[in-house]
């Protein structure tokens, strides 16, 4: 596999205004691959859990209105998580996304597969967080982009320790 | 570092003001009179500001006689940008293992010349 030569990384930004994260991560696959991997309960149990834990899909429909749940489960702790499909379209995904051990907290996240051409798409992914502390961690994550000023010295700071 | 601090910390930068005083604080020590100076607002707002810092362990005053400065602590931020990068990492290893099913994938993918073209391999 040619994993090392075209480990893709991943980008983050953080919307200083909005509890909104902004990721991006390119990929060596079509859009029509990246749908299928989110899409196919099969295989994206196979890559969405932490390392070294267990997905298991407990329901699933990934259409436009369906709902999914799966739990990841590592020696005996489980961690369930569950949303709604709100549109599965031909290049993106709107679907919600929440974590059972805080149930009155929700996630609004997009996908979008762009095609880059020659067999590579980039991943657009956005969530918006709903919860106080979703947001405040977006806020703080925004620190992390040092776009003005003192951020930047706040990072050259952080660079000495 | 408790997951309750975290929480302090990141509801106490959720506040633009905050964020610029510590952004200040980063530059260097100062006090409540020469941190409210740019902003419109009175010295009382800003200990309050500081007071909310100060719970939440980014900044400490040091008793030093009538000028009590403020002091940022950056082991604070230390640890805060770890738990920033860990979330990022996190998301690295779920799309390298991605990358890996869509290698698989790649591999299975005779083109299909069949009118199914969507075998799922769940049914």
């Amino acid at each position: 596999m040619n994993a090392t030569s075209n480990r893709h990384q991943v980008s983050i930004e953080a919307d200083p205004n909005l509890p909104i994260i902004r990721m991006t991560r390119d990929f060596n696959a079509t859009p029509a691959q990246l749908m299928r991997a989110h899409t196919d309960p099969e295989l994206f149990a196979r890559w969405v859990g932490p390392n070294g834990m267990d997905t298991k899909i407990l329901d699933w429909d990934a259409t436009t209105g369906g709902r999914w749940r799966y739990v990841a489960g590592r020696d005996g702790e489980e961690y369930g998580f569950h949303g709604c499909f709100h549109e599965v379209g031909e290049d993106r995904i709107v679907q919600t996304f929440t974590y059972d051990g805080q149930p009155e907290g929700v996630a609004l996240e997009t996908l979008r597969f762009e095609d880059l051409g020659d067999g590579r798409t980039r991943l657009h992914a956005q969530s918006l967080v709903d919860s106080f502390e979703g947001r405040d961690q977006w806020l703080a994550s925004g620190m992390e982009t040092g776009v003005e000023e003192g951020y930047a010295k706040l990072d050259a700071l952080l660079a000495e320790l | 570092m408790a997951d309750d601090q975290l929480s302090r910390v990141f509801a106490a930068l959720a506040d633009p003001t905050r964020r610029d005083m510590v952004a200040r604080l980063a530059v260097g020590d100062a006090t409540v009179g020469e941190l409210a100076e740019p902003y419109d607002v009175s010295i009382q707002a800003v200990s309050k500001h500081i007071k909310v810092l100060t719970d939440a362990g980014l900044v400490s005053q040091r008793r030093d006689a009538q000028r009590r400065p403020c002091h940022l602590e950056a082991e604070v931020f230390d640890l805060m940008t770890k738990w920033l990068e860990r979330y990022r990492r996190q998301a690295q290893e779920r799309y390298e293992r991605l990358d890996a099913v869509l290698a698989d994938m790649r591999d299975d993918e005779q083109p299909p010349h069949n009118q199914h073209p969507q075998q799922g391999a769940a049914s």
